[in-house]
């Protein structure tokens, strides 16, 4: 493996929050390395810091101990790159604008014009399937279609990394398979690299190609699985002994990282 | 439509116990002076006479509905608009004041919002100033704010409108101030990740959240204004001016015409504010922040 086929290189990072009553230890020591191409899901309970390292990530937030490259430089320096998109687990797209300007917004940002906008967003919502909808106001659509379109609008920068917080956890099952399906899809074609948080166990082993299980208080890494199923997977493979395998993996590695103790 | 439909009644009714209560107040209050004016003629006409007279008086303590009714027809309809007899005339005068006023004060509202939201330095150091501003009472500074500005040589409409800017620029700063902070962390992280400079983020976030809040204040703030303009009439026996048909009556005793000035004060309050509520509406659902 070659240091340019790393795009995120973490090392013992931690993350702190100071509260009134003592400070809280978010993440401590996570050491990770995310290969380019990879489809790396994050999984825990809540509070295990799962979203909190993705803002790391993005540099939404900062780590108080230990390094953090991404794409080899810092994230701030990535971020004021626009190395990456970023899809937040409600759609937050701008309720007066409509789906393509919402899309066209992080190009209006980039001083793209005209025909430059009007083209990658209608690139992108085609790749997401909303052809069609370009004129439509969020409240329009479905949830599921609402999340589909921030994809379209985080994938408008054309960025190798994709940075994705519970995408379909509102959604309903269904919904949130068919999106799956999708997902996997627009990996495929666009070769991406894709951080995903969920807790659904599922989605993640359906997911991905690296699940890295989280334990929470303090956020720490307790499990990193390399997937063996095939790249190219439709949902029938939930139904395979190996999926189930992987799945029984990571109840395995939850358990033991305390996830389940104080839970429900 | 149907919205129109299901609040016309309750209003029409509350309108209706209005007017009554009205006509009982102006019976009762006007009621002394028929009984004094009957005492001193030496003569005892019936209770049902008296009543009937006091719905008639010359200077009614209480003007009775008909009467400001009359008195409002009498100098809007049948007055030429130039005419100083005219109340079209007067409330034009005061109109063309509160809402350059409300103009000028909106404006400021709305600068102050944006330094205050974008300099924390700003925050500390304006807001106490703007809370003192509305603590002084207006009757008070109103006429030291007119008699400064003829000194330096402004008359007219500007001192006036100035009164009007000074009462309707807080709410619009208030307002201003929480909507421009109203937006959605996911919203304001969004602009961080795509690296957004701080104009970037006012224009294309921070401004059209927080209109809907700007037409909630400016609706106060217009109907403040016209108020301002009025008080900003009163202190420096202005010639023209709903303000100046109020000190004049006063002056009188003509309670007809003080009380016709007082209803159309009310009703071109209403009629503004129902104006903004309007504009704030179609803006709004062109914005899609409200749904139809």
């Amino acid at each position: 493996m070659t240091v340019a086929d790393t795009v995120i290189d973490i090392e013992r990072l931690s993350l702190t929050f100071p509260s009134s009553d003592g400070d809280v230890l978010a993440l401590q020591d996570i050491d990770l390395t995310i290969r380019r191409g990879d489809f790396v899901s994050f999984i825990g309970p809540s509070g295990c810091g799962k979203t909190t390292l993705l803002r790391v990530i993005a540099d939404l937030e900062r780590a108080t101990a230990g390094t953090i490259l991404v794409n080899g430089i810092t994230p701030k320096q990535a971020r004021l790159a626009r190395a990456y998109g970023y899809v937040f687990q409600a759609a937050a797209l701008y309720p007066w604008r409509t789906i393509a300007g919402n899309v066209a917004l992080p190009l209006e940002i980039m001083g793209l014009k005209g025909e430059a906008v009007r083209s990658r967003v209608g690139k992108n919502l085609e790749l997401v399937n909303l052809a069609g909808f370009e004129n439509k106001y969020p409240w329009q659509l479905s949830g599921g279609m609402q999340q589909r379109a921030s994809i379209a609008r985080a994938l408008a920068v054309e960025p190798d990394l994709l940075l994705m917080d519970e995408p379909f956890g509102a959604l309903d099952e269904i919904v949130r398979d068919h999106l799956n399906e999708q997902l996997l899809q627009l990996w495929a074609k666009t070769h991406k690299t894709v951080v995903f948080v969920t807790h659904s166990i599922p989605e993640a082993v359906y997911l991905s190609s690296r699940i890295v299980v989280m334990s929470p208080r303090p956020g720490r890494i307790h499990d990193i699985i390399d997937s063996d199923l095939p790249r190219e997977r439709d949902l029938s493979i939930r139904e395979t002994q190996a999926f189930l395998q992987l799945a029984h993996r990571i109840r395995a590695g939850l358990r033991a990282g305390h996830s389940y103790d104080e839970l429900a | 439509m149907s919205r129109g439909g299901s609040t016309l009644l309750p209003v029409l009714v509350v309108t209706l116990a209005i007017i009554l209560l009205w006509y009982a107040g102006a019976a009762a209050l006007n009621l002394a002076w028929e009984r004094s004016v009957a005492q001193r003629a030496g003569t005892s006409p019936s209770l049902i006479a008296m009543l009937g007279n006091t719905m008639n008086q010359e200077r009614p303590v209480l003007p009775a509905p008909h009467q400001v009714l009359h008195e409002i027809a009498e100098t809007t309809i049948h007055k030429k608009i130039t005419s100083k007899r005219s109340l079209v005339y007067h409330a034009g005068i005061t109109l063309s004041s509160s809402l350059l006023g409300f103009a000028l004060g909106t404006l400021l509202g709305i600068l102050l919002a944006v330094a205050i939201v974008y300099n924390q330095a700003l925050n500390k150091s304006l807001l106490p100033w703007i809370i003192a501003s509305q603590t002084i009472p207006i009757l008070a500074i109103a006429p030291m704010i007119i008699v400064v500005l003829n000194a330096v040589g402004v008359q007219g409409l500007l001192p006036k409108a100035f009164i009007s800017m000074y009462l309707s620029f807080f709410p619009v700063a208030v307002g201003m101030v929480k909507g421009l902070n109203s937006p959605e962390s996911s919203y304001l992280d969004l602009m961080r990740t795509y690296n957004a400079s701080r104009i970037q983020t006012f224009f294309k976030l921070r401004l059209p959240t927080s209109l809907p809040y700007l037409f909630t204040s400016m609706k106060v703030a217009v109907a403040i204004s016209l108020v301002g303009a009025i008080v900003a009439e009163l202190p420096t026996g202005a010639v023209a001016g709903l303000g100046a048909r109020l000190l004049a009556g006063s002056y009188y005793g003509q309670t007809v015409q003080i009380w016709s000035a007082l209803v159309v004060a009310s009703v071109l309050a209403a009629l503004l504010v129902v104006l903004i509520g309007w504009l704030g509406d179609w803006v709004n659902r062109r914005m899609g922040l409200l749904r139809e």
